[in-house]
């Protein structure tokens, strides 16, 4: 296998685009990838396009080709993957795994949804399609409760607070007033999110990652190329991916998930580092329960610890492990299809110094993690500067 | 939306009667039914079982932004059960006063109906469980 390098990253504003199509948001992201990395048309050999529930959103499907059809590629091989929330990532692998393996030099990879043409409930019954639909959600269940479902057994267990839960949203908040790609880019309190009224309890509104539409690409060329058009190109040194049960009721544990902590373990030792060695990391928030779980899955904290030390500021930008300096998915916004590329984007950006007031000092290797429903899909992808 | 009767009457034995699956080889059992034994990965020696109608509530959450087909019930308790048996499912929790839904509260299977889907006439039963004393 080569060495496989971002040269290039470009995204739509996250939040609520109303006078900007699904296409619309492809092309701007796209534009913006390739104009980035400086590649022309001719250069790029296929393209990976991560969407979740396009159908459900805006009666679309065939993604793939709706891409390069809209981007000018046509004939390019172009292909769109979906693991519910993890469908960029997935993207993002088989791009590399593309390049890696010899076939291509450059290919172009990115990850779109637009979910707010529909109704919060209709959204809710798109995204549960993440989910086990047959056994889960027939019988009542929503996302939120889900991860409520995880949250609950946490706080039994290691003596979790709602308060500590909240320290995760508030801090990314605090992060996305720096990223002006950010969805929600203002500061609020724990006293706010704990009088935002329950979702799922013990989940509430500001627990949870918003609707959001935006677009994300990246291109991806061979390291031994990169430097023909890159000056600080950042290598993907690692990339895991892993399983679990579809529904959460058949899961070994609630309070972690296991996937995550099996691909973690496949990027790094592929990337020869340690996670000690991981300077910042951008995790899968899609509630806050899910921040407290990764930074425990991932060995940043040990098990059961992850509330506290999120509510000790070890997660802050300046602090031990910065997490989600983007805003995650909280504050950022979680277009579904696009967040697993937004991450290795706001790694790209960090990595190159280029992350201006929420840059995190002399980073030089990032992790990112990208979950699929309640934990049935963890990829993770680890990038370094060289 | 899609069409719920062939969903609903496919499965009836096992949202009717709880009826899962048990390997004879490993002794382990399963809900919902399994083709493929997880354990050994292959089909081992799998048949139909009934588990348990009694268990405690593993973990729980009040519902409060109820999905489409839902909307009269909330707030309402889903929880995840762990039958008698270790076998845990998802289910809501009914007639169950909220000063009694705790972590490792008992609770026993009752048959109720889950959802009306209005626009197909569809009704959907299955089980649900409630707290006992
Ligand atoms: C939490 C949720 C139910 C709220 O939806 P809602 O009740 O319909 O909220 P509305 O769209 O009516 O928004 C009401 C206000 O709250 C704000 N808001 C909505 N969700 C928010 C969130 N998660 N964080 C912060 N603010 C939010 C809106 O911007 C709006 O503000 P405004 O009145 O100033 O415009 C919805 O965001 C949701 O389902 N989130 C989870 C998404 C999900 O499951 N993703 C997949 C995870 S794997």
């Amino acid at each position: 296998m080569r060495s496989v390098s971002i040269i290039g990253a470009g995204m739509t504003k996250f939040g609520e685009h109303w006078d900007a199509s699904f296409r619309d948001l492809i092309v701007e992201a796209g534009v913006k990838a390739v104009t980035d990395a400086g590649v022309a048309g001719k250069d790029l050999q296929a393209i990976y396009g991560g969407c979740m529930a396009s159908g459900r959103f805006i009666g679309q499907e065939h993604i793939g080709a709706l891409i390069a059809d809209q981007l000018g590629l046509n004939p390019l091989p172009s292909t769109r993957l979906e693991a519910a929330c993890a469908s960029g990532s997935v993207a993002l692998r088989a791009g590399y795994m593309a390049v890696a393996s010899g076939m291509y030099d450059v290919v172009a990879v990115g990850g779109v949804e637009k979910m707010t043409e529909v109704s919060t409930e209709e959204a809710a019954i798109a995204l549960g399609g993440a989910g086990d639909q047959e056994w889960e959600l027939f019988n009542g269940a929503t996302f939120p409760a889900l991860y409520a479902l995880m949250a609950q057994r946490h706080m039994l267990e290691y003596g979790t607070t709602e308060e500590q839960l909240a320290s995760a949203s508030v801090k990314n908040h605090a992060n996305g007033v720096h990223n002006p790609y950010a969805q929600f880019q203002r500061a609020i309190t724990i006293d706010d999110v704990m009088n935002s009224g329950y979702v799922a309890t013990p989940l509430k509104l500001l627990d949870c990652s918003p609707i959001t539409d935006g677009a994300a690409a990246v291109i991806l060329c061979a390291s031994e190329r990169a430097k023909e058009f890159n000056d600080t190109p950042i290598e993907i040194a690692g990339s895991g991916q892993a399983s679990d049960t579809l529904a959460l009721a058949n899961r070994s544990t609630l309070t972690a998930i296991p996937a995550t902590t099996i691909a973690a373990k496949q990027a790094l030792s592929q990337a020869k580092v340690d996670i000690k060695d991981i300077d910042l990391a951008e995790v899968h928030d899609c509630f806050s329960i899910a921040e407290i779980m990764a930074i425990e899955d991932l060995g940043f904290f040990k098990k059961g610890t992850g509330g506290k030390a999120s509510a000790d500021g070890e997660t802050a930008i300046g602090s031990k492990i910065p997490i989600n300096t983007s805003g995650g998915l909280k504050a950022c916004g979680h277009p579904v299809g696009a967040t697993g590329v937004k991450q290795v984007i706001e790694l790209y950006w960090q990595l190159r110094g280029e992350a201006t007031n929420r840059q995190v000092d002399g980073a030089e290797i990032g992790l990112a993690q990208n979950v699929g429903g309640s934990g049935a899909t963890a990829v993770v992808h680890v990038l370094k500067r060289y | 939306m899609r069409n719920l009767l062939p969903l609903i009457w496919r499965k009836i034995p096992e949202r009717y009667n709880l009826i899962g699956s048990r390997d004879e080889e490993t002794g382990k059992e399963y809900f919902p039914q399994r083709k493929i034994s997880p354990a050994v990965r292959r089909r081992g020696k799998l048949v139909d079982h009934p588990m348990p109608r009694d268990g405690t509530i593993y973990s729980y959450s009040l519902v409060h932004s109820a999905p489409t087909g839902f909307e009269v019930e909330s707030p309402y308790f889903i929880a995840i059960i762990e039958l008698s048996n270790g076998v845990r499912i998802l289910s809501q929790l009914v007639d169950s006063p909220a000063e009694r839904v705790k972590m490792g509260a008992k609770v026993k299977l009752v048959f109720r109906k889950i959802f009306e889907d209005e626009a197909e006439g569809a009704i959907a039963y299955g089980y649900k469980f409630k707290v006992v004393q």
